[in-house]
Order: structure tokens, then sequence, then C-alpha cells
């Protein structure tokens, strides 16, 4: 079952995200961003993280990408006359980077990781509790700078977005 | 015994003239001068009437100037009989011209710097006289060097003036080369620059047949010696030195600083000894010196040419003197010319004094009337020059001349001839300034006491001096060489026939000298203007020197190479940069690019080179 | 494979890897400067998708929390990030980012 769930949303995710990068329309690529984070959120279950599986869809795609929404319609954005406005050079060019890139990261990542560990769903656990509690002590710095960061944002963004009166 | 005090007094004087002389009065600043050379003198008769009589010599150790390695050299001073003479003689003389100069310098400008400069050549040559080591010396040779060059174009908005004071210093640094050689090749032999250890090393060292270290050594501090004495080659910048005020040719061009170079090679007899063919160099270039300026001083018009070329001519008999080991001779005369030649030149500065600045003998004539003081006691000057029997100079140079003769008979007779012509010229020039009919259109006077007092002072030492046995004195140091009663007469001969030669061309028959200049035409010429030398040492070294500078060096390496590679580092810079600028295009997407390749370029480098570790 | 098998938990980071490439490629080159930051949020949400994975290999929270972490701050960022836009797209009237390129030399 592991491994079709796996297949299913890694598929759905790809599928998604390239959408993201072709789409002209800027809520086509928002309903793909959308896509992939719901996706994303039931591999994190399957992974064993509930409370980062929870905290993605409510947070990630329930606020954020809302919020992403909001400034796509108020600003009226609307299609773009064409995608990759850029010379054939530059766009053959891109693709060969890209896999260039993706090659060595695989590389990288085949010639480290142990083989025999596999994702088995419900062989690990990572319950709210233990995050939690490892959260408001061990990380209890970072927690609260985190908290005077989106102070920072909350009023940069006020700032950055009022009308001059 | 403090003989720090002897040079620290002149230069206390000037410090105080240097600093602060131009808010002074002049009476300060002459009290400062004077006084400051009068207490180093009555120092020195102190230190010597207290170490009286001076069998040892007596070192004082101050400090250690240079500590390394095994180079170790230290401040002394040290007094011995050379010593003992030398600072008599510079600061006893020195005494008078620092009067004189009051006077003499009374209506110049630069009043302050004029004294100033004085007191430090005193301080200099003191060191000089009292130093224990080679560098202490040296240090007192180049010092005496600046203040020469300083003092020669002291008048320094004339032209003439000031490339006089350059051709004296450029021409002593020449000599100055060879000495500092000859101080590297010492320091290799003997390890030390001590005098009392070089000369012990040296003691031990056989008198050398062929050229081994001790005359390549010699050679060289020869070379130095010529330098400052002004002998053949270099000797060219002491006539044009003359454009100096006259107390400073009295002090520095006739009594002491043309003097450090015979003093020198006395003080270095243990080396010169043990280098036979260094002192028949040192001889045969004294003589020829001796001979070739007096031959110059015979035709010249300026008073103070006359005097000037008759100061070669003089260390040449000096060099002679030490050149055939009589060292205690030479120094005799070294003496007794501070003395006449002293005289001479203050004399010389004296008349004019009285005629405002004239130097032309031609416009001279009949001073006897007006200035009889300076007419006496030149002409005992002029006297014991010539060796008039019984004068200071008639000791001295004989002493020299016996000496000469038992080395080599040649040098005798030669040096008889050139004593002829120095009669000759120096009472030509006194019959031609003081007999006759005034020619020229200033007012002569006779000058003030300050002036007059140093020179019949020195007047009574040109004609008593010879009494001082110096030799004697010396005995200790250099053995005495046998006198020769019949040599001695005949060379007094030979300079009364001189004497009376110009009695005969420039008082009784007064045009034969004009006809005999032109029955010898061509020859007359050629001495006359001092046989070419400047201009061929013109030719020959000066302007290829300054062309090849020009050339060369200016445009060539410094404009072309030096200036050229700085510039082309700030353009090289400027180029580099605008082509990195071309990254800044303002283009979001590109500067995304450029963060892509980036990042690839380092995973290529963690991936490959460092692992994932 | 059998479909009950265990997945290899490279595959998840290849995943990973994949949507970050996306994510580059969308911010290279698209022009609408939201699309362009949609790109970015793609590049964390891959970036968090291997921090989990790393956690379920270490079999620690610690993973989840630095995800937790990386979501805040997507979070904030996003919120003045759009704040920019906003003020960028009342100056000068346009969402192409070529066209906002004052800054050349």
């Amino acid at each position: 079952m592991t491994a079709l769930i796996f297949f299913i949303f890694a598929g759905i995710a790809v599928f998604c995200g390239i959408n993201l990068v072709v789409q002209t329309h800027p809520i086509a690529s928002a309903l793909s961003l959308v896509g992939v984070m719901g996706s994303l959120a039931v591999l994190y279950l399957q992974l064993g993280g509930e409370f980062i599986a929870m905290a993605q869809v409510i947070v990630y795609a329930g606020a954020i990408m809302v919020l992403f929404v909001f400034v796509i319609m108020l600003l009226n954005a609307g299609a773009e006359a064409t995608t990759f406005q850029v010379s054939r050079f530059v766009k053959y060019l891109g693709a060969i980077l890209l896999a260039a890139f993706l090659g060595l990261i695989s590389l990288m990542i085949q010639s480290t990781l142990p083989r025999t560990e596999g994702v088995l769903f419900g062989a690990w656990q990572g319950t709210t509790l233990d995050v939690g509690r490892k959260l408001f002590t061990a990380y209890l710095l970072p927690f609260e700078v985190t908290s005077v960061l989106i102070l920072i944002a909350i009023v940069g963004a006020i700032v950055l977005a009022r009308k001059e009166i | 015994m403090a003989l720090w005090l002897i040079p620290i007094l002149p230069f206390l004087g000037f410090l105080a003239n240097g600093l602060f002389g131009k808010r002074m009065p002049k009476a300060l600043i002459n009290l400062i001068a004077v006084g400051s050379v009068a207490l180093s003198f009555l120092w020195v008769v102190k230190t010597l009437l207290a170490l009286q009589p001076i069998e040892t010599k007596y070192i004082e150790h101050y400090y250690t100037w240079i500590q390394s390695g095994t180079l170790n050299i230290g401040a002394d001073f040290a007094v011995d009989r050379l010593t003992a003479i030398m600072l008599m003689v510079v600061t006893g003389v020195g005494l008078l011209i620092h009067i004189y100069a009051v006077g003499y310098m009374e209506h110049e400008g630069g009043y302050y710097r004029f004294f100033a400069y004085l007191n430090l050549f005193m301080f200099f040559m003191l060191v000089l006289v009292l130093a224990e080591n080679y560098l202490l010396l040296f240090v007192g040779w180049e010092g005496v060097g600046l203040c020469s060059y300083l003092l020669v174009g002291f008048y320094l908005t004339e032209q003439f003036a000031t490339t006089a004071g350059n051709k004296a210093f450029i021409v002593n640094r020449i000599g100055d080369f060879g000495f500092s050689l000859a101080i590297f090749l010492i320091l290799r032999q003997f390890g030390t620059l001590d005098f009392a250890k070089v000369f012990a090393g040296a003691q031990g060292m056989p008198v050398e047949a062929g050229v081994g270290i001790l005359t390549t050594v010699t050679l060289l501090l020869l070379v130095g010696a010529t330098g400052k004495s002004a002998q053949i080659p270099l000797y060219v910048w002491l006539p044009d030195a003359m454009a100096g005020p006259t107390p400073v040719s009295a002090l520095i061009h006739a009594a002491t600083m043309v003097t450090a170079g015979v003093y020198m090679i006395a003080r270095s007899a243990t080396l010169f000894t043990r280098a036979p063919i260094t002192m028949d160099t040192v001889a045969v270039i004294g003589l020829a010196t001796a001979f070739f300026a007096a031959t110059v001083g015979m035709t010249q018009m300026d008073i103070k040419k006359v005097y000037a070329y008759s100061t070669v001519s003089q260390l040449g008999y000096m060099f002679l003197g030490v050149g055939v080991g009589a060292f205690s001779a030479g120094i005799f005369h070294l003496m007794t010319h501070a003395f006449f030649k002293g005289l001479l030149f203050l004399g010389a500065g004296a008349v004019i004094h009285g005629l405002h600045g004239e130097q032309d003998m031609r416009q001279m004539g009949g001073l006897w009337k007006y200035m009889k003081i300076t007419g006496a006691t030149l002409f005992c000057a002029s006297l014991a020059i010539s060796g008039f029997p019984f004068t200071s100079g008639f000791f001295s140079k004989d002493a020299i001349l016996v000496a000469a003769y038992a080395r080599a008979p040649w040098m005798y007779w030669i040096g008889v001839l050139t004593a002829g012509m120095t009669a000759f010229y120096v009472f030509r020039a006194w019959f031609m300034a003081f007999t006759g009919e005034y020619r020229g259109h200033a007012h002569p006077h006779e000058s003030p006491l300050v002036m007059t007092g140093p020179l019949m002072i020195l007047a009574l030492l040109s004609l008593g001096g010879g009494f001082i046995n110096v030799p004697h004195f010396l005995e200790p140091m250099f053995a005495e060489k046998p006198e020769n009663q019949s040599l001695a007469w005949l060379s007094a001969g030979v300079g009364l026939l001189g004497i009376f030669l110009a009695w005969l061309f420039y008082y009784a028959k007064r045009g034969l000298a004009d006809s005999f200049t032109k029955s010898i035409g061509g020859l007359y010429t050629l001495v006359y203007n001092k046989y070419f030398v400047d201009e061929a040492y013109n030719a020959a070294v000066v302007e290829p020197l300054v062309e090849g500078s020009r050339t060369v060096l200016w445009r060539g390496i410094d404009a072309g190479l030096i200036d050229g590679t700085v510039n082309g580092i700030g353009r090289r810079s400027r180029g580099v940069g605008s082509i990195l600028r071309l990254i800044q295009s303002g283009n979001i997407r590109s500067y995304a690019a450029w963060v892509v390749l980036g990042s690839i370029a380092l995973l290529i480098v963690v991936g490959f080179a460092g692992g994932l570790r | 494979m059998p479909l009950n098998a265990a997945v290899p938990l490279s595959w998840y980071l290849i995943l990973s890897a994949i949507l970050f490439a996306l994510g580059v490629a969308g911010f290279i080159f698209r022009r609408n400067i939201i699309t362009v930051f949609m790109s970015i949020e793609l590049m964390l949400n891959a970036v968090n998708l291997s921090f989990v994975t790393f956690s379920y290999q270490f079999k620690q929270v610690d993973g989840h929390i630095y995800s937790f972490f990386v979501m805040v701050v997507a979070a904030a960022e996003a919120a003045v990030g759009l704040a920019i836009i906003l003020t960028v797209f009342k100056n000068r009237a346009t969402l192409m980012i070529d066209e906002v390129n004052s800054m050349k030399y």
C-alpha cells in the first residue's frame, strides 16, 4: 500500500509542479501549488509526520495560498502574453542546466543513503506530543525568535501596503 | 679629561646660532661663535698641558657606537703627539680666522648662517682629528666636506657660487668612494677599524714587494686623500671654491680641511710604510701636483686664484714629504702652511674688503700707501712661503726637500724648481698689488683692527713658527731624517732667485712681463687656461653622465618603466572593472541565473572534491 | 516491485529534488512576479519534504520541528513579499519583472 500511495501522490505532486511552471495565468499556477501542497501532506502522513501534515494543510494550503489568491485577484493579474520570452539558445541551455542539476543531486543522494532503509506507513510516528515537548524545551529560543520574526513581518506588511494619507 | 668638550663647544655654538641666530643681535652672534672656538682652544691648551709630556696615546672611550656580530666600533677620542699638533693648529688658526671673519662679514647678508656653518665645520674637523677609528674619522671627513659645500655656496643667489659648491662636494665624493672601499678592506683584513688594533695588526705584516692587500688599501686611502687635499686628478674643485667668502678660503681651503688628507696618511703611516709602491705613488703625485699647480699659479690674474693654486702646490709638497717617508716633515709643513697660507688669504681678503670686492690684480697697484699693515703682513707671509732663510717655510720646506733628495735626487731638483716658481708667483702678486700706481676705481682703505689683529699674529707665527721644532716633537712617532745643510741653502738660494725675478718683472722693468708672455704665445694660453683640464673633465665625464642620466635613467626608466607600470596597473584595474560591471544588468532573472550557476558550481566542488561530509 | 514493499528512502529525496528543480525553473523562466514567488514556495516545500524524510531516517522528531520553522518563515516571507509586490505594482503599474530594471549599471 505504501508504495502505491507514494506513486500516486508523488505523481500528482510532480504533475502539479510542472503545471505551475507551465501555466500562463497566475490563478492556475496558484491552484496547482495547492495541489502540490495537498499531495505533500499525504506524503508527510506516510512518513509519520502527523503534526507537519496538519500544519501543511492548515497553514500553508489554507492560509498562505489563500493570501496568494487574494493578491492575484486584488492586482487583477492577467495571463502573460507568452510564457517563455527567451531565445531558443537560453531555453536549451536552461534545460541542460536543470538536467545537470537534477542528475548531480540524485547521484549524491543515491551514493550516500543506506539501501536497507525503507518507509512503511505506521512504522514510526512522530507524535504531536513529542513535537510539542521538543519545541518548548530544546528549541525554545528559535521558537521565541520566530515569534518576533512574525511580529516584524506583520508590522512590515502593514507599513508597506498601507495607503498614504 | 673630557676630550669631548673640544668639539662639542663649537657644535653648541652652531646650534645656538643656527636655531636662534636670526633674531639675535650681531654682537651676540659674534660672542657665541668666537667664544665657543676660543673656549675650545683654551680647553685644548689645558688638556695638552695636563697630558704633558704625551708619551703614550691617551684614549677616552665614550660608548659603543656600532655593535653587530663581530663588528664593534666605539665612539673614541684619542690624543697623541700628532693629534696635539693638529688640535693646536685647528683651534688656534681657527680662532684667529673667526675673529677676522667678524670684521670681514660685517656688511654681508646671512650673518648668523655663516657663523653657524663655520662653527659646524670646526666641530667636524675636531672630530676628524680626535677620532680613534677610521669610521669616526670618516664621519668628520664627510662632515667637513658638507660644510665646505655649505660655505663655498654661501652666496646662494650667485650661480657660480652654488655651482662651485656642487663641484667641491661631488669631486670630494669621488675621493670618498675610494676611502670607503679602503675602510671595507681594512675591516676585512683586520676585523676592526680601531687605529690601535689595526696598526698593531699591521706591525706584524712584512713590507710588501708587489701589490698586496696593504698596497690596495693604501692606494684607496690615497684616492680619498687626493679628493680631500686637492691633488691630481681631483684638485679641480679647489680653484672654483674661491667663490666662497675669503675667511672660508683661509680656514677650510688653506689651514684645515685640505690638510685632512695629509693628516690621514700620516696617521696611517704604519700601513703606508709597508707598501712601498703606494709611497712612491704618493710622492710622485705630490711632486707632479706641486709643479703643475705652480706653473698655473704664475699666470693667474685673480689674487685668490693665485693663492688657490699655491695651496694645491703646497699640498703637493706635503704629499711629497709623507711619500718619501718624512712624515714629521710633512706635518711640519702642514703647520707652517696653515700660518702663512692662512695669512695670505686673510690678507687678500683685507685687500678685497678694502677695495669693496675687487679681486683682479690688474685693477690693483700702489696699495702700500693705503694699507700698510696689510702690505707688511702679506710681505711676511710671502717671505715665509718662498722659504726665505730662517722663516717658518724655510725650515719646513727644506726638511721635505732634503728627505726627497735622500729618496731620489730628481725629486729634489723638481722640488727646488717648484720652490723657485712659488717664490716668483707669490711676489708677483705682492708687487702687482702693492707697488706702482693704483689702476682701479675704488677708494682703498685699511681694514679695522678686528681684521688686522689676526693678520699681525699670523705674521709673527709665519716668521717665527719655524723654531717650533715639530720633527723633534714627533720623534717618538716618526723617525727623524738626517739634515743636509748644503741642500737646504741651495733651495733657499733658488727661492731668492725667484723673488729677484718677480722684482724684475713687476717692479723694476714692468713691460718685461707682457713682452715675455707674447713671445711664448701658445704656451702661455695653455697655462693661463689651466691646461684646459676642467674642459677635458667636462667633456669626458660630466657631459656623458648628464646626458645618460637624462635619456636613459630619467626618460627611459623612471618615466617610461616605473611610471608606466604604476599607471598601467591603474589602467588595468579600470579595464577589469569595466568588464565586471556588465554583470550588473539590472535584470532580476539574469541574477537568478547567476545564483543557479553558482550553486551548481558549489555542488560540483562539494560533490567531487570534498564529499558530503 | 510489490505494492506492499517499503519505499526506499532515497525516492522521497529524489522527489524532493525534482520539485526543487521545478521551482528553480519557474524562478528563472517566469516573468510574472507572483508566479516567481510561487516557485519559491514550491522550493520551500521540496525542502520540507526532505527534512521530514531525514527525520524518519533518524527516528527523531527534530526534522519536523525544522520543517515547522521553515513554514513559519515562509509565511512571514510571503506576507512581506506580497506587500512589496503591491507597492511595486502601485509605483510601476506592472507585474513583469523585466520592466523593473532601473538598477542597471
